[in-house]
């Protein structure tokens, strides 16, 4: 079991591991790689149960491995409710699961150190979004900071291994994490700074003046430091949640969301599990599916609820050629196992999404992916006071925003996932229109800033024309309408 | 056509025959020649730009590309650029019976010239063997793999299956 599930060769990737560690779970020893997850460690080392549920005591796993949700919350030396999916292993680190509640640490008090920034724009993501905004903005002279929660940079890019769709502009060709290493080079080349393990944790304007003002912690090893970061533009990235799928047993390690296993075998070389089930056939899981081939897992099939896939045909023809059935008008019935994942029955459903008895199957699975859509990640946007709107098309609640992408708070924007979910291109591009938004509005360049705002436009009307995203255009009209009424009102 | 597709959840061949103009008899019996099995209005080029002889056009950025049969040299440059892994090079006259069919490979282990794979179609069944005739990994890291099929399976065979050898994975 232990270190039959690291990937020791990969058709695209290459890892290279740090040095070997050693850290105590429950007081057993559990050997990991420097430089990787905690909870990538001890999935490595065979720890599936992360928790035991408080009111049904049974089993639970780690679900969106993005430090999204809250399945991997853990004690780490004391601290209670750490992400263990976006904290790394260090060497003799203290694990202890958790009850739900988690308890105060009881003798360590955190020594919090504060510092006082400011800058022009601060950038709360490093996604393809939050990077582009960066170089952009840093391009255009601005003062910038990105931060970001992860312990790398890059958003979901790092752990895409497919081909990008586009034009040249946004990479097209080349696999995510090679767009992030050329994004994250060039914005050092613009002496662009970020800061990760940085989350942001509340937007508390100036009483007075009502001037910006973010805090966020930065961590390091043990110590934590209060960053009050005083801005004049707010850039908010913060990305997408993977939307929850109910049937029974959902809980059961062994089923995870998309971004979880990506991380887990393309970022960390660890394989997810050996027969997988894939729920969705929209974009992502198709690519997932792909991806999991890939690492050397089976995949046993795809189901997908509706009558027609979501994603792409190329995507599922990747998936078909290579003896993947794409069951349509299919869902999973139930999960099996009691520890954690040991097989699924799957089922065929009616017009009226109604299972039809009688057609169940059998599947020898050990993984459940599940690939049900996305949402936007309005914590953020939502706590500073931005308006909100439930856009279908953007995959449901949105902080409204205009066409500079500015919410209904003077100076604070957003771009990529979080203002509607999109794809990687729309992120990028959306991040140069804010970029160049803000320098066109601090008077700096404005005739570059708005050539490369107006021509980032163009690009992006171009993209919105494709099937795939005319109902995200669609979203988009909906919310600038509201925007202009909302600011009507105001006036 | 697509809609179908999407409701069978792949491109099949009946599909793809009815969607896009396929070269003529008389243009394969002349030699290899790109088919681009992408129907959809995905916002994406790099097929055009890997194209050295201009076969390769797209009337804007979301229609579907398509190719100038003439100018095609079958020279397999377009199959590890393009994105979707959707363009394969076909030679029906190889030789004797035999075609080579030329299709990008993503996985492991990569297969070295001389070795039997299994030869895939487009739903993933085994449609016989082949011998790998030629294999070259592109810029892209895709590989690009030539195979010698039975010349009734040319415009079938679109995946290959390799024998995993002891130690991998």
């Amino acid at each position: 079991m232990k270190e039959k599930q690291r990937i020791l060769k990969h058709p695209v990737l290459d890892f290279k591991r740090g040095r070997k560690i050693n850290f105590h779970f429950e007081r057993k020893g559990i050997t990991g790689y420097e430089n990787e997850s905690i909870a990538a460690a001890l999935f490595a080392s065979g720890v599936k149960v992360f928790r035991k549920s408080k009111r049904f005591g049974h089993p639970e796993g780690w679900f969106c491995g993005i430090g999204k949700c809250s399945s991997c919350l853990m004690r780490v030396n004391g601290i209670p409710s750490t992400r263990t999916c976006i904290t790394p292993a260090r060497e003799g680190m203290q694990v202890e699961p958790q009850s739900a509640k988690g308890m105060l640490p009881d003798k360590t008090s955190i020594q919090v150190a504060r510092k006082e920034e400011h800058v022009q724009v601060l950038i709360i993501g490093s996604g393809p979004a939050g990077l582009e905004a960066g170089i952009t903005s840093r391009k255009l002279g601005l003062t910038t900071l990105i931060i970001d929660e992860n312990p790398v940079p890059g958003g979901q890019l790092i752990k895409q291994t497919h081909k990008f769709f586009g034009s040249k502009e946004e990479y097209a060709g080349l696999r995510g994490f090679e767009i992030a290493r050329i994004m994250l080079a060039q914005l050092k080349n613009y002496k662009g700074t970020y800061l990760t393990e940085t989350s942001a944790i509340g937007y508390y304007p100036e009483e007075e003046t009502g001037k910006h003002k973010f805090l966020a912690v930065k961590k390091q090893n043990d110590s934590y430091q209060l960053l009050e970061i005083n801005a004049d533009n707010i850039i908010i990235t913060s990305g997408a949640n993977e939307n929850y799928l109910p049937f029974p047993k959902n809980y059961l390690p062994g089923i995870y969301g998309a971004g979880g296993v990506q991380t887990l075998m393309n970022v960390y070389g660890i394989k997810p599990g050996n027969r997988a089930l894939i729920i969705g056939a929209g974009n992502v899981g198709l690519i997932v599916g792909y991806q999991l081939l890939q690492a050397g897992v089976e995949v046993k099939a795809v189901v997908e609820a509706m009558t027609h896939i979501g994603g792409y045909l190329v995507h599922a023809s990747k998936l078909a050629r290579l003896g993947v059935p794409i069951l349509l008008r299919h869902t999973i019935k139930e999960v099996k196992g009691e520890e954690y994942v040991t097989g699924a029955t799957i089922i065929e459903i009616n017009e009226n999404m109604q299972p039809i008895e009688g057609t169940e199957r059998e599947m020898d699975v050990d993984l459940i992916l599940i690939a049900v859509g996305l949402s936007a990640s309005t914590k953020i946007p939502f706590q500073a006071g931005c308006e909100k709107m439930f856009v279908p098309e953007l995959g449901g609640w949105v902080p409204i925003h205009n066409e500079n992408m500015e919410t209904t708070i003077k100076g604070i924007y957003v771009a990529g996932d979080v203002s509607g979910i999109a794809e990687a291109s729309t992120a990028m591009l959306e991040g140069r229109i804010v970029g160049a938004a803000i320098a066109e509005k601090e008077a700096l360049n404005p005739e570059a800033s708005q050539r490369v705002k107006e021509s980032a436009l163009t690009e992006l009307n171009q993209l919105r024309k494709s099937s795939l995203l005319k109902a995200v255009a669609a979203g988009k009209i909906k919310c600038q309408q509201k925007w202009n009424e909302a600011k009507n009102h105001e006036q | 056509m697509n809609n179908e597709a999407r409701e069978v959840g792949y491109l099949t061949y009946d599909i793809l025959k009815e969607t896009v103009r396929l070269p003529a008899k008389e243009r394969l019996a002349k030699g290899p020649v790109a088919i681009i099995e992408c129907t959809e209005d995905i916002p994406c080029d790099p097929c055009v730009e890997a194209c050295k002889s201009g076969a390769i056009s797209k009337e804007s950025l979301v229609t579907p590309p398509s190719i100038d049969y003439e100018k095609c040299t079958g020279c397999t440059l377009c199959i590890d650029l393009c994105p979707g892994l959707a363009i394969f090079v076909v030679n029906i006259n190889y030789k004797e019976d035999k075609a080579l069919v030329s299709i990008p490979y993503e996985m492991l282990p990569v297969p070295e010239k001389g070795d039997i794979v299994d030869a895939l179609n487009r739903s993933g069944e085994n449609i016989g063997q082949a011998e790998v005739i030629k294999t070259r990994k592109g810029k892209s890291g895709t590989h690009v793999i030539s195979i010698a099929v039975d010349r009734k399976f040319a415009m079938e065979t679109r995946s290959i299956k390799v024998k995993r050898k002891e130690n991998e994975y």
